[in-house]
């Protein structure tokens, strides 16, 4: 069935090319990302040794243990848990809001011109400068987290969600006019799948603003979470389990970026440009 | 083709369209007056910004005229409608639906669903030659194949008269004669009335029963040019004496409006 299209004929192609690659070339990516997780590695246990760095970066073993400790003083777990409880729920948030927003923006003139500058000159200011303010009305927990990280995610993703819905082609609106669609058919029909590449952006975006915006979110009075630990940390030198949980959040950061990666696939692939 | 008795389709009446812009008013149309005859194939050529878009755009109802009035059957054109297809030259297929999907659209719009709208996008996917390609995305086809599409798509609303912009202006000119021929065995046996632009002139005159000419500036008709080559027509009708005698004429007055351009 396949095995005429234009498609198939360029991977074959590319199959063909490949047998007089450099070595570089053959290395299949798989080897690569352990290649590059080897050298990091290595650099780390320098930076290990040196005098100068050691105290910053506890070596590989050290902060392994720490893993232990943390566990055994009964936090790890619930600092993980609070962390991306209070990112998901501030994602998810920050989503649903900018989704609508977004829409009318693109759609009514007069809202975009006053919303949009609000949201540009907001997202310029980094959430730690306003998270006083929020604990201020919505006090200390859960609450104060899950708005920072709210006002975070939703300035970035409205702000991409509706230069995507901006740019859709006119010429896509008009073929489906043409064609009898109505301004709720060409809502549903064309602007929503036409959009849905930047919309999985967004939630690429959003998600990384989420976790950077950790931080801020849990200098709120937070009792758990790996943002509020590293601060507390902090006090106690302890630099082992610091870095293990910098090095978490990292590591959280990548299945996210995993998980939406593999979201886009199944619903973008019909997508002429690949994301490199 | 020459004998029978026909209704006028569209009637083009004392058009005008201006354009603001930056410094004054841009006249796109200048009074324009056509009438196009039930299942006539009508090309249009001309020089570049003379207007010809702009004509179209308005039978489609995609734009309003500054005055003047269009009709269709006798009803005044207010706004698009699926009695008029529109083909344009970037192909403007949905990227995220199938060929099936693609030609699917206007069906669905219609009401009509399932087996029966599966079964007559087929008929118009058979009929631009696509059945081996009926789950494949717009990326995975070449200009050639993606512009079969759209005009799949565009017959399977079955519109009565169908609007095409320069369809085969992107594609190479293998292609394009293929597709030449493509376009004139189906409306030889599917008749619609077409108005088809474009800038090669051999196209306009191979495709068209007549060729209108358009004037420069400001945008108005020239010239309606009959063109007597006998159907069913090929691309050997390219060596007749008819065609070869219109290509003459209808290219020195188009040479005379590119020239009137520069100036
Ligand atoms: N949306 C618009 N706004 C302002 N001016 C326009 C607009 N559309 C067309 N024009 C102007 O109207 C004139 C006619 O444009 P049109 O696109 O109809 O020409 P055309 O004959 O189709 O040209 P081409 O052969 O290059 O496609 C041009 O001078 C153009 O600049
Ligand atoms: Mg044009």
């Amino acid at each position: 069935m396949e095995a005429d299209t234009p498609l198939r004929k360029t991977s074959e192609q590319k199959v063909h090319v490949k047998s007089n690659l450099s070595w570089a070339e053959r290395i299949p990516s798989k080897g690569w990302l352990v290649l590059s997780l080897g050298t990091a590695i290595i650099f780390w246990t320098i930076l290990s040794f040196i005098p100068s760095t050691s105290r910053s970066f506890p070596n590989i073993i050290k902060v392994t243990e720490s893993i232990g400790t943390m566990i055994q003083r009964g936090v790890f777990w619930s600092d993980i848990a609070s962390s991306l409880i209070s990112v998901l729920s501030g994602f998810l948030l920050g989503f649903i809001i900018s989704l609508p927003v977004a829409v009318l923006m693109a759609w009514y003139r007069p809202i975009r011109l006053i919303i949009e500058p609000w949201i540009q000159f907001i997202r310029n200011i980094p959430p730690l400068a306003y998270v006083p303010l929020v604990v201020i009305s919505a006090g200390v927990g859960r609450t104060p987290q899950i708005i920072v990280i709210t006002i975070a995610t939703f300035l970035t993703m409205s702000i991409t969600i509706y230069q995507g819905v901006r740019n859709i082609d006119p010429t896509l609106i008009k073929a489906a006019r043409v064609l009898g669609a109505k301004d709720r058919d060409i809502f549903l029909k064309v602007i929503a799948p036409a959009s849905l590449p930047f919309i999985m952006t967004a939630i690429r975006l959003g998600t990384a603003i989420g976790l950077t915006s950790l931080i801020a979110a849990e200098s709120t009075g937070a009792s758990a979470g790996l943002g509020m630990r590293i601060r507390a940390l902090n006090n106690t030198f302890e630099s082992s389990s610091m870095l293990l949980y910098i090095m978490i959040i990292g590591i959280i950061g990548l299945i996210f970026e995993r998980l939406v990666k593999l979201l886009e696939r199944r619903l973008t692939g019909w997508q002429e440009k690949k994301e490199m | 083709m020459a004998g029978k008795e026909r209704n006028v389709k569209v009637k083009i009446e004392n058009l005008h369209k201006t354009y603001p812009s930056r410094n004054g008013e841009v006249t796109a149309l200048n009074g324009v007056n056509l009438d196009i005859m039930e299942n006539e194939f009508i090309t249009v050529v001309g020089p570049s910004g003379c207007g010809k878009s702009t004509l179209l755009n308005i039978i489609a109802g995609l734009e309003k005229p500054t005055s003047g009035k269009v009709y269709c059957d006798d009803q005044e054109i207010n706004g698009t409608g699926t009695e008029r297809g529109v083909v344009f030259q970037q192909y403007a297929l949905f990227p995220w639906l199938t060929v099936k999907g693609n030609v699917q659209f206007g069906i669905h719009l219609q009401g009509i669903k399932g087996e029966e709208a599966d079964q007559l996008a087929m008929k118009y996917i058979r009929m631009v030659d696509l059945e081996d390609f009926v789950d494949h995305y717009p990326k995975e086809l070449s200009g050639g194949m993606k512009q079969r599409v759209a005009i799949a798509r565009a017959y399977a609303a079955n519109p009565s008269v169908l609007l095409m912009d320069e369809p085969f202006g992107a594609l190479d000119a293998q292609t394009r004669t293929q597709l030449q021929e493509e376009l004139l065995h189906t409306w030889e046996k599917e008749q619609k009335t077409c108005f088809f632009i474009t800038h090669d002139v051999d196209e306009a005159i191979i495709l068209g029963q007549k060729v209108v000419i358009m004037s420069a500036r400001p945008g108005r008709i020239k010239e309606v040019v009959d063109i007597p080559i006998p159907y069913p027509r090929n691309q050997e009708s390219k060596i007749s004496k008819e065609f070869l005698e219109a290509k003459n004429y209808i290219w020195s007055q188009v040479y005379k409006e590119y020239l009137e351009v520069r100036k």
